[in-house]
């Protein structure tokens, strides 16, 4: 009988440690700041935009991989599968190399709307963003 | 001169009226052909894409940021999966709910697809690799590996986890646009005791 009760109490104060336990972890997702970070695959091109006077580039590999499959940009336009590796001076896409192949208000609209592309915070580094970090192709 | 002047009146009324009332029917015939496709967006609430604006990486003070489509209102209908962009890509293309453009240059290009599936077995202590190449030729061109990434002989280029982690071989796009090298299994898939006898490199044709 002594033994039953022994238990019995047990499990009520495991029910009394439970809504305090799960205050406290609510608490503390509260207070830790959300992970801000990119949307996987985010490529920031910003070699030669700030040292000119515009915003990083943000290139989002997730919105073109709706609409184009991976070999017209990384066959057909010619980018290399590396960040770093493309110098892309804004010369060329204005000629229809690169993103002007597309960004020529042909196929997507043109070089002319700047604050599309150039819309990154200032003082980002280049390279790939997003998702667990592996030395992966963001590597330089 | 006064009848001469209601007459261009009257004229000039009925041109009037006949105008409006063919522009009331233009539009209407417009409006009826041409109705607008509908804009889906995201259920709201908190979703599993961080907005455009709280990424961390736009600035939400600069002038173009509000024309830019969140991944929350693109995604959010394709089919999911906890890492990476959240979407099985490969199963999106498969089940038709993308039909991404295959070349800009060439209208009638077709994607040439390969189904033919490698096996790599000195995998250590893991399950062994089952390359899928058909998965992978619905989205590039054999250029985009072979030959000068991956040579076409099976077995001939020699690589390990380690390089891969380092952002080369498989790790030029898993790891940074493809499902990421945290997802071990979806590459590592085929227990070793699934064989009967030890094989050093498989070529699995169908």
């Amino acid at each position: 009988m002594m033994e039953i009760r022994s238990r019995i109490d047990k499990r009520l104060q495991a029910r009394h440690y439970l809504p305090g336990s799960m205050l406290a972890l609510a608490l503390l997702f509260l207070i830790s700041p959300l992970p801000a970070s990119a949307e996987y695959g985010d490529v920031v091109l910003n070699k030669r935009a700030e040292k000119a006077g515009m915003r990083p580039v943000i290139f989002p590999h997730w919105f073109h991989r709706i609409r184009f499959r991976c070999r017209v940009c990384h066959t057909e336009v010619g980018f290399e599968m590396r960040a770093g590796s493309n110098d892309i001076l804004m010369a060329d896409i204005i000629e229809g190399k690169f993103c002007g192949m597309c960004h020529n208000n042909k196929i997507a609209w043109g070089p002319q709307n700047c604050a599309i592309c150039h819309s990154g915070l200032p003082g980002l580094e280049s390279g790939v963003r997003g998702g667990p970090s592996t030395g992966g192709p963001g590597k330089w | 001169m006064k009848q001469i002047m209601s007459v261009t009146e009257r004229a000039m009324r009925s041109f009037i009226v006949g105008r409006l009332v063919a522009a009331c029917i233009g539009l209407w015939c417009f409006n009826a052909v041409q109705a607008a496709p509908p804009e889906v967006y995201a259920p709201d609430g908190p979703g599993r894409w961080l907005p455009i604006l709280a990424d961390g990486l736009h600035d939400p003070s600069g002038p173009g940021v509000h024309l830019l489509q969140n991944p929350a209102d693109a995604l959010f209908y394709l089919p999911s999966t906890p890492t990476g962009n959240k979407v099985r890509w490969v199963e999106a293309i498969q089940e038709g709910d993308i039909e991404p453009v295959a070349s800009i240059l060439d209208k009638n290009f077709q994607m040439q697809v390969l189904d033919l599936d490698i096996m790599r077995t000195r995998t250590a202590e893991l399950p062994m690799v089952l390359f899928p190449h058909k998965r992978h030729t619905e989205w590039l061109d054999c250029s985009n590996c072979h030959e000068w990434l991956f040579k076409s002989k099976t077995g001939a280029t020699r690589f390990g986890m380690f390089d891969v982690l380092t952002g080369e071989y498989c790790g030029r796009c898993h790891g940074a646009v493809a499902f990421p090298l945290t997802d071990c299994y979806t590459c590592h898939s085929v227990k070793r005791s699934s064989l009967k006898k030890p094989v050093k490199e498989l070529e699995l044709h169908k």
